[in-house]
């Protein structure tokens, strides 16, 4: 590529996806944005200008070749694309719309230091549904069987994407799954109007058309143990169990009707479809107002799910400012235009309850930013004085996860940090017990799909290389 | 899928369920459950395992019909298969030698009591069983528990049958005669729990109560079953089922129990008159 063409495509503008809009969707739960037309896929691959040392590619947890699909693309070779993702990312419709691109691949971008980045992500995204909308979904080659099998415990996207790479590599796996969906939380924390359950399904399908065999309902240490799984010819096993436990803030009222974990809130809805009670079984209190607390991506899909089921008000409780809010500028963006409003600097004390045990409002202090704190931000302190009440029937604690104890507790042996995480070497997902790999949020304590995704790709690496040679 | 092998009617809208569930027959113990889903649409039900066959790879649980879920699942019988049985859940019963063990059952709570009489008698305990219900027709396992206990009392809120009175009056009883007790595992409707709880607290007597809030997953992932334990939130499912009887907030556990009433009787309402006819019958019987 010239000079000039470089130029040229440097002033192409980045090409905007179509949406839902905001005053419709809040009413439903289908996918907010439509996704590229085959045409702005075109024209937004031709805005890559094929660097020769592309950064994005080491943006990227797992390393996708970013140009080459992107050149695919751009020569309407859209089939071809998708394979060239699946190469390296097993999910790639679900990357191409959960991951923080923007904090990836798109941050380092070469287009994007002097005009917008490409829209690598929107690009993915478009391949993947063009390979699967299009029924051409092949399965690649896998080689003969190496005589080997391993165990996955949890079909999240960190034991999915294990057991994509050992199959493509030879080996039998089996996941294990504790739920009666495979998906982990790409199934009962992401919201459907943001990841399309049928989507997770159809990458869950490619899965077993390669091989994986899944079993669910099996919550391993409490079926059967690590040790039993080892004993019963799994040459190796990976766990990818989740986060697990919800933090709550405990503070008076947190047991109060109405009051959920944003774990509780989203499972009902996603997992359970209550947005769809009485048809389906499960129900969720979907109140009047509803105060979501937390500044994180799963207090925004909190937020924008209680947006669809809840008539008058959905606030955001956040004890900073704004600048501050951990989540994607995107989903703040989309709340927004759904209507999503923000407290910010602003902090629960307590929840008031009526005489029946239910919410029905939230006290809150004011606060203030001080001296920044050992994560490199202003403190928030309380501003005396400020106490005032928020009403509401809901309230969502999106504070985080602690680590699940069911594995660590059947298999002592497996080392843990004070917070309950398995500790792991880095590099390879191995953990203190021999023939055991970890990796996802059970380690890393609440991150992102893709960090579960690359901390997969590693794993199995080690794991491949462990039942070939048997050497820890 | 797990298909359903045998299936008795113990009481009105009570019934016994054998599963067809090897794993998991092969690996529970008393005190544990399982959580069902009985079709796509279904919620997700926690139930106490009762017992279970390893040879046959069975498991039995016993349900009442209380809303809409539980209602379908009475309607199902020997051949139908039910969609998901997770399991088994939470921690099983701590189980020694107390010298004498006294386990409380009432209503359908003699359904979990009567693993954990079997265990504690296997334990070397003296087993000394008081199980209660309403009337005499809604007794259940009454010949089960009798042979798992030493010594059985049973009696009836109304006096059609055994003591009339409730289980608290006879094991105030006991403590009043002198009985030494070295535990007592009490399990039944939260005010009964409640009620066995606040006559042993004041005697020190270990008290173990088994909870039943709302679940979602069941594995620790939602905190739908959090209680105040001493003070403490703990969730059930992985910190339970069972706790000290004297340590609970039973008020907490009531309201939130109650939270989807107005829903719970929505969705039996629907499937009452619009779904199906057959639970509609049987409350006009």
């Amino acid at each position: 590529m010239d000079a000039n063409e470089i130029k040229e495509r440097m002033k192409m503008p980045r090409q905007t996806m179509p949406e839902q809009d905001p005053h419709e969707r809040v009413r439903n739960f289908y996918e907010v944005p439509y996704g590229f037309t085959p045409e702005q896929a075109i024209a937004e691959a031709k805005r890559c200008i094929q660097c020769k040392k592309p950064l994005c590619v080491g943006g990227c947890p797992v390393n996708i070749d970013i140009p080459w699909f992107i050149r695919l693309i751009a020569e309407g070779k859209f089939i071809e694309a998708a394979h060239k993702l699946k190469e390296t990312n097993g999910l790639p419709a679900v990357c191409g719309r959960v991951c923080p691109q923007e904090d990836q691949c798109e941050k380092v971008c070469v287009v994007g230091k002097k005009a917008d980045a490409v829209s690598i992500g929107r690009l993915e995204r478009f391949a993947a549904d063009y390979e699967r909308e299009h029924g051409e979904v092949t399965i690649p080659n896998i080689p003969k069987w190496t005589g080997k099998k391993a165990a996955v415990v949890g079909a999240g996207p960190a034991g999915l994407t294990v057991a994509g790479d050992l199959v493509k590599k030879g080996h039998k796996v089996t996941v294990f799954e504790a739920l009666h969906t495979p998906g982990g939380v790409l199934m009962y924390g992401i919201p459907e109007f943001r990841l399309p359950k049928k989507i997770v399904q159809s990458e869950v399908e490619y899965l077993k058309r390669m091989g994986v065999e899944i079993v669910l309902n099996a919550v391993v240490g409490k079926l059967e143990t690590i040790d039993e799984l080892l004993a019963d010819g799994y040459g190796a096993v990976f766990v990818g169990s989740g986060a697990g436990l919800p933090n709550f803030m405990n503070i008076p009222g947190e047991n109060l009707s109405g009051v959920y974990s944003a774990n509780e809130y989203l499972t009902r809805v996603n997992l359970m479809k209550a947005y769809q009670f009485p048809e389906y079984d499960t129900p969720v209190i979907r109140g009047r107002k509803v105060v979501v607390i937390g500044g994180g991506n799963t207090a925004m899909d909190s937020a924008r799910t209680a947006l669809r089921l809840c008539p008058e008000e959905v606030s955001i409780v956040y004890r900073r400012s704004r600048e501050e809010l951990p989540a994607r500028v995107e989903e703040i963006h989309h709340g927004e235009e759904e209507g999503l409003k923000f407290k910010l600097l602003t902090n629960p004390k307590r929840f008031i309850g009526d005489h029946e045990g239910r919410l029905k409002g939230v006290e809150c202090v004011s606060m203030e930013l001080g001296e920044p704190d050992e994560s490199g931000r202003r403190r928030p302190v309380e501003v005396k004085g400020s106490d005032f009440t928020i009403e509401a029937d809901v309230a969502i604690i999106a504070i985080g996860n602690g680590a699940n104890p069911l594995i660590p507790q059947t298999t002592p042996d497996i080392k843990v940090n004070k917070w309950g995480n398995i500790t792991v070497n880095p590099d390879n997902g191995r953990t203190s017990k021999k023939g055991v790999f970890s990796g996802g949020d059970i380690v890393r304590g609440g991150a992102t799909v893709i960090l579960a995704m690359g901390d997969g790709r590693r794993a199995a690496d080690s794991m491949d290389e462990y039942m070939r040679t048997g050497i820890w | 899928m797990y298909e359903i092998i045998e299936k008795a009617e113990l009481a009105h809208t009570v019934y016994q369920y054998k599963i067809k569930a090897p794993l998991i027959a092969k690996k529970r113990k008393a005190g544990q459950f399982v959580v069902l889903r009985l079709n796509e649409m279904g919620e997700r039900i926690p139930l106490t395992i009762v017992g279970s066959d390893e040879k046959e790879g069975t498991i039995t649980i016993i349900v009442q019909e209380v809303g809409k879920s539980t209602a379908m699942l009475g309607d199902m019988t020997v051949g139908d298969s039910i969609l998901d049985v997770v399991g088994p859940l939470g921690k099983p019963t701590h189980i020694e030698n107390f010298g004498i063990a006294v386990c409380v059952g009432g209503g359908i709570g003699t359904a979990p009591v009567l693993p954990i009489a079997k265990a504690m008698k296997e334990a070397g305990n003296k087993v000394i069983s008081i199980m209660g219900a309403r009337n005499k027709g809604l007794l259940i396992l009454e010949n089960e528990m009798r042979e798992a206990s030493h010594e059985l009392h049973v009696t009836t809120d109304d006096g059609s049958y055994g003591h009339h009175g409730f289980v608290t009056q006879v094991l105030q009883k006991f403590i009043d005669e002198g009985m030494k007790i070295g535990c007592v595992v009490g399990i039944g409707p939260v005010p009964m729990m409640r009620a066995v709880a606040n006559v042993t607290r004041p005697y020190g007597i270990q008290t173990v109560v088994s909870l039943n809030p709302i679940m979602v997953d069941g594995t620790g992932m939602c905190g739908a079953c959090r209680v105040t334990i001493a003070g403490k939130n703990q969730f059930v499912c992985v910190d339970g089922p069972e706790f000290n009887g004297h340590e609970v907030n039973y008020e907490e556990l009531m309201l939130r129990n109650r939270s989807y009433i107005k829903e719970e009787k929505a969705a039996m309402e629907e499937f009452t008159y619009h779904e199906g006819s057959k639970c509609y019958e049987r409350e006009c019987k």
